[in-house]
């Protein structure tokens, strides 16, 4: 592990998260969230959108109630897609707990990477049905801004005037974990003092969902991840933003650390755009545990990818248990996708809740929807319940269509 | 008409394999024609357009389906099934 001195030895800063903000199908809040992950609650319900009778899958994890109104005035609702929306409400939270003000210098040293898939993508629905389908033949002004994948990002910095590094990651379901790492970088490597970091998806209209049905690796009941009989992913929708703040900037202004940032690694299978790779993902997690310092047997409890297809699940337990050798079998390992569903861009985020919640609270999350014991699955995946379990070290795996892998590594302190 | 959708079916594979259609014989896996999962997807894609059916099939559970995947022979007699009831 690393030394607890405030500077490392090797001259790169030590990152600590000191806020944590977040909306999704479970809550509209972090506590909501993680009360709702130690009951086992699950989000996923009947979708409830236009034409959703025109849709093969008909469930998923929205967030109700909502109602933009509740939030923004008119004129923002008008330029925020719902991604945006849900983007701010998050990082509203997590500054509001990192208790940080970003004017003047620290501001200038200060800055915002998300992720997202779809970006803007009712934006995009909603439009294209009011020339394809209405024959209309105006738009509002605001759709290109409103649907652009950096709207988030960019509003983001605006909202606190963070005027350095800001940018969107888009690496599908991998997105907000590859966000978080870069993040954790630029503040490890000095480039930044403090990142505001995470990811938001709005996917679920029916554009989105009739996209993913096409793929035929939706389930039509519900999310059963690592469980024999489970029969594919189930989309949910909302963000997850954290502040990312360099240790001696939290140290010395005696802010309330949630958790370290240890470490970080990304990986391309290189081989197929949805068939996953045991192999790269194996790679990510080992190079995520040396970036961090750690032995394997450190590792306490793993956030899994665990989207609930026979492909994704059977391959992560592969790698899991190939990385981790003998302590694979004493670890826990469990995805939260059950409760709030494959938030795809905005995955990695709102699970990182989950790590925080493990480390901080001794609290693992459960893999609700549990079922049937699958031999290609046999790790401990904290089945049904939320467990008591004092852990040290955990890490949250992300494995994106496309091949694209991304492993975070966080302590406690 | 039987042989008619057999045809059909076997040249939507045959393009999706790159091959003739006479080489699509009934006992041919998916694999035995080097079709993935995801040429898969996009062969029962092709069928339900070429069709104007829709294809019960999940690729987390092929075996659950009603529409057995095992070899070719089992699609065209699962397509002939599905534009039938389509036609009743």
């Amino acid at each position: 592990m690393t030394s607890k001195n405030s500077e490392r030895q090797d001259g790169l800063r030590r990152v600590v998260i000191t806020g944590a903000g977040t909306i999704n199908a479970l809550g509209h809040d972090v506590p909501t969230t993680m009360e709702a992950f130690r009951q086992g609650r699950c989000g996923i319900g009947p979708l409830e959108f236009r034409d959703v009778d025109r849709l093969s899958i008909q469930i998923g994890a929205q967030v109700h109630p909502w109602k933009a109104e509740d939030y923004f005035n008119r004129q923002q609702i008008l330029l925020y897609d719902k991604f945006t929306q849900f983007a701010l409400l998050a990082a509203k939270q997590a500054v509001a707990q990192a208790g940080l003000d970003f004017q003047g210098a620290l501001g200038l040293r200060s800055g915002v990477v998300l992720g997202t898939a779809g970006g803007g993508l009712n934006t995009w629905d909603e439009n294209y049905r009011t020339v394809y389908e209405e024959g209309k033949n105006r738009v509002h002004p605001f759709v290109v801004p409103k649907l652009m994948n950096n709207a988030a990002a960019s509003h983001v910095s605006m909202e606190f005037g963070l005027r350095g590094p800001a940018f969107t990651v888009a690496t599908a379901c991998a997105s907000s974990n590859h966000a978080m790492g870069l993040a954790f970088q630029m503040v490890r490597s000095g480039g930044a003092q403090v990142m505001l970091t995470g990811g938001s998806e709005a996917m679920l209209c029916f554009g989105g969902v009739k996209a993913w049905e096409g793929l035929r690796v939706m389930s039509k009941d519900a999310c059963r991840p690592f469980s024999a009989n489970r029969n594919g992913m189930v989309q949910g929708e909302g963000a997850g933003v954290f502040v990312f703040e360099d240790y001696e900037h939290a140290h010395a202004r005696g802010a309330d650390i949630l958790a370290e940032v240890v470490g970080f690694a990304m990986s391309s299978d290189a081989q197929d755009i949805v068939m996953p790779s045991a192999q790269g993902a194996e790679r990510a997690i080992t190079a995520a545990l040396h970036d961090a310092g750690l032995n394997p047997e450190d590792v306490g409890y793993i956030n899994a990818h665990g989207t609930g297809t026979a492909a994704n699940d059977k391959t992560e337990c592969a790698a899991v248990a190939h990385a981790f050798g003998h302590h694979a079998d004493r670890l826990m390992i469990s995805s939260t996708k059950a409760m709030h569903g494959h938030i795809i861009g905005g995955t990695g985020a709102v699970e990182l809740l989950a790590c925080i919640m493990a480390l901080r609270d001794g609290v693992i999350a459960p893999t609700i929807g549990y079922q049937e014991a699958d031999p290609e699955c046999g790790l401990d995946v904290v089945p049904n319940e939320a467990r008591e379990a004092r852990v040290d070290a955990v890490l949250s795996n992300a494995f994106a269509f496309g091949g694209l892998n991304a492993v975070i590594a966080l302590r406690r302190i | 008409m039987t042989d008619q959708i057999r045809n059909r079916i076997r040249a939507i594979i045959a393009e999706q394999a790159m091959l003739e259609p006479d080489q699509i014989t009934d006992d041919a896996t998916p694999q035995d024609l080097g079709i993935d999962s995801l040429g898969l997807v996009e062969s029962i894609f092709a069928i339900e357009e070429e069709f104007d059916i829709s294809i019960p099939f999940n690729a987390n559970e092929p075996e659950k389906s009603d529409f057995d995947i095992s070899n070719m022979g089992t699609i065209m007699a699962a397509v002939e099934r599905l534009v039938a009831q389509k036609a009743a």
